[in-house]
């Protein structure tokens, strides 16, 4: 593969803290050389050019949540639509859940997606493979083979590992290998026949409400757990102020410990719901005012390492019906970098620590080589223009499915150009040039 | 009575109180007045609905609500087809959605639905041309019977405004008491919670109630007693430890009905659970109680409900160049 030349870009690598004007250089699929200086004596001859007019040059995006369809579910998403939608989202990395059909839960299983995704995915795709075989919650998953075969960290997805005995021995035999235990926290006694935050709209709509308390009891079992067995624990996505000060007080005392925030607890709060919006119904449920502002809070203070967006593709109907009985999660690849930019727009987070939790924070955690703009690191690359107001419509999705509660939202800064391995995989069709 | 809305009804569909303001309250309830002196006739039949059709879709069973919604139709003069979940597609595994559009491929001219699902009414009414009237969703709504209680309680006391209320039992799963609570805040009443706090909405203080745990104390000088239903799978350990310890602390019976006024009245939706809920003598006593009142008004209501709705679409629709409406 040719080398390129990116000049004239605003160059954001969080991993250094570099945020400067200058000119980055791939070749054979990787970063080969980036600074200010760069290209001071001309740019050498037989090097492509690309002029980023100004536009930010920054790591592609890494999405540590992403549900698809595959197997067992294409006619939802695939792992080839999900990675054009990520790819016009910016996201160069995503790493696919394991309640798929059937469960991500052994060697064989974590090869198939590694196959599929090098055939068929435009973009990077890693899987998270199962903590226990079937997501049961009861036998544990061969952690170390599918580790060695590419898992890069394990979960049962959109379920808690109930037994407390049973996530003692799993963060406990995955500290013997330094796995990452990414965990759902939910206590489901509690959350129960829940559809919805609990709280006054749920009163009002009547339909069962999940509390608050069944992630805060979650959270702090678990930290115990992680105290007593030294497991790294990444708390799957955070939606309340007391799980936030729970973990913060982990943080406190030095366990390993982190976690993440989907983009619908900050973007939206329960009174998206309305009447009955099934596409407001997610995982975590969408909570109250107070609890959105403590995201942006958790994220600010840098209690809450990452943002993720949570990609649920449903299709119409399993949508379309009464708010107690529709499928759970809204679609999230395409608009998670122009909704967390809210965040910086809007004065709350510094535009390199929140792209820090789209990239190089993920790929601490999962031990990735991306996520920084640096000489060994792969060519993933994201050029984009933090300004550009848009507005998000949901006929222009890449994605299979349109379960998007943002239809019509307007939005600023969009993805110029994605690049993974040093190949143009998205390039935005409305900008002109 | 005088603030009727010049435009008359102005709602396609009765989904729920919720949106309603007093005057479209007081409008079904001055109409249903009338109803209730025609229903005492021998003849009570009127053409006011002739040639229209009434769908009742029950996915859940009912006797009483569909009964009287059945009976008001046919007093209006419409042709009123009954159809229940063991009976239909639903069961096959055909979709609300699915179903609304075979519905609305009828003509039905209103459709009176009951949903174990909250929203669920809402939903269907998206799919269909003609009027939805919501016979009860899940736990959200069930706007007929608190109409139906407020006619029952306006004929009884003359008016709703500045009247206590207080509605005792089941709230957290009930919605007679969700669209109870609504109807008489708009109209004015002062409403009181009375449950054990397992069968309380844990927001319930910003629904403008007063929340009472002690029943002795909640009764105290109230106008209106509404019990509400204990159902049985919710009484043996789940919410409350047993239907004994229930009615000892929750049940209505004389010696905690004396801290009310002395002309309160009982009130319920029925069915009854006679030693559970309520006592059986003061369920029956003719002085206190107006449940079978309730029963009588219900008919009126719903009445009162198909005409105004009814009025949304004329008698005699135009008819387009290929017999189709317009």
């Amino acid at each position: 593969m040719s080398a390129t030349a990116y000049t004239n870009a605003r160059l954001i690598d969080p991993a250094s803290g570099l945020d400067s004007l200058g000119a980055l250089l791939t070749n054979d699929g990787q970063i080969a050389d980036l600074g200010p200086g760069l290209f001071a004596g001309g740019i050498p001859d037989g090097v492509e050019v690309v002029d980023c007019g100004g536009r930010v040059l920054c790591p592609g995006l890494i999405d540590m949540r992403v549900f698809v369809g595959e197997p067992g579910a294409e006619h939802k998403e695939t792992l080839a639509s999900a990675s054009l939608a990520a790819a016009a989202g910016g996201v160069t990395c995503i790493i696919v859940q394991p309640n798929t059909d059937p469960v991500i839960d052994d060697v064989a299983l974590v090869e198939y997606i590694k196959r599929q995704a090098r055939d068929k995915a435009v973009v990077r795709i890693h899987p998270m493979a199962a903590i226990t075989k079937g997501l049961c919650g009861e036998k544990m998953a061969e952690l170390g083979l599918m580790a060695q075969a590419d898992a890069v960290a394990f979960t049962d997805a959109d379920r808690a590992v109930a037994d407390a005995q049973v996530m003692r021995r799993v963060l406990s035999y995955a500290s013997a290998f330094n796995l990452l235990i990414c965990h759902y926290p939910e206590e489901r006694t509690l959350a129960r026949n829940g559809v919805m935050n609990a709280g006054e709209v749920a009163m009002r709509l009547g339909l069962p409400g999940i509390p608050t308390q069944a992630e805060t009891i979650m959270v702090e079992r678990d930290l115990r757990l992680v105290e007593m067995t030294g497991g790294r624990y990444h708390a799957a996505c955070l939606s309340t102020a007391q799980a936030i000060e729970a973990l913060a007080v982990g943080k406190a005392r030095g366990l390993p410990v982190s976690a993440a925030a989907a983009v619908h607890s900050f973007a939206l709060n329960e009174t998206a719901v309305g009447e009955y919006r099934t596409f407001a119904k997610t995982a975590p449920p969408l909570r109250d005012e107070a609890d959105r502002q403590a995201v942006v809070a958790g994220l600010a203070g840098g209690i809450i390492d990452v943002i993720c967006s949570c990609h649920d593709p449903q299709d119409v109907e399993s949508k379309r019906l009464p708010f107690e009985l529709a499928a759970t999660g809204i679609i999230g690849l395409e608009t998670m970098l122009p909704l967390a930019l809210e965040l910086y727009h809007n004065g709350a987070i510094g535009l390199s620590d929140l792209l820090a939790k789209m990239t190089w924070r993920p790929a601490q955690l999962l031990g990735l080589r991306g996520g920084k703009l640096s000489p060994d690191a792969p060519a993933d690359l994201l050029i984009f223009d933090p300004d550009k107001p848009w507005r998000i419509d949901e006929d222009n999705f890449h994605s299979k499915a349109k379960n998007t509660p943002y239809h019509g939202r307007p939005v600023q800064g969009r993805p110029w150009r994605t690049v993974v391995g040093g190949r143009v995989v998205y390039s935005d069709p409305n900008s002109g040039d | 009575m005088s603030d009727i809305s010049p435009n008359g009804f102005p709602f396609r569909h009765l989904l729920g109180i919720e949106g309603l303001s007093p005057s479209d309250i007081t409008e079904i309830l001055d109409l249903a007045d009338q109803y209730v002196t025609q229903n005492r006739q021998v003849d009570k039949k009127r053409s006011i609905l002739s040639g229209r059709t009434q769908i009742n879709l029950f996915f859940e069973t009912s006797t009483r609500t569909r009964t009287s919604f059945e009976l008001a139709g046919k007093r209006l003069g419409a042709d009123v087809i009954n159809m229940t979940a063991t009976a239909s597609a639903i069961k096959k595994g055909e979709t609300l959605i699915d179903t609304a559009a075979t519905l609305n491929a009828m003509h039905p001219d209103a459709l009176v639905v009951r949903h174990p699902n909250s929203g669920a009414v809402a939903l269907l009414s998206q799919k269909m041309d003609c009027s939805v009237i919501n016979a009860g969703d899940g736990s959200h709504e069930h706007p007929t019977q608190a109409l139906l209680d407020a006619l029952t309680i306006r004929r009884r006391l003359g008016h709703l405004h500045g009247l206590t209320v207080a509605i005792c039992g089941d709230i957290l799963h009930s919605r007679v008491a969700r669209s109870n609570i609504m109807l008489l805040n708009i109209m004015g009443a002062h409403v009181r919670a009375i449950a054990p706090p397992t069968l309380l909405p844990g927001a319930m203080d910003r629904m403008g109630v007063e929340v009472f745990h002690d029943m002795t104390e909640g009764l105290r000088d109230v106008d209106i007693v509404m019990m509400l239903r204990l159902q049985n799978e919710r009484m043996n350990g789940a919410y409350v430890p047993s239907t004994r310890e229930y009615y000892h602390f929750f049940g209505l019976d004389s010696a905690k009905l004396a801290k009310a006024k002395q002309e309160a009245l009982i009130m319920h939706p029925g069915p009854m659970n006679r030693g559970v809920e309520i006592d059986s003598e003061l369920a029956d006593d003719i002085n206190r109680s107006v449940i079978r009142e309730q029963v009588e008004m219900g008919v009126a209501v719903r009445m009162a409900v198909l005409d105004l709705l009814s009025r949304q679409t004329s008698n005699q629709p135009p008819v387009g160049p290929e017999g189709t409406t317009t």
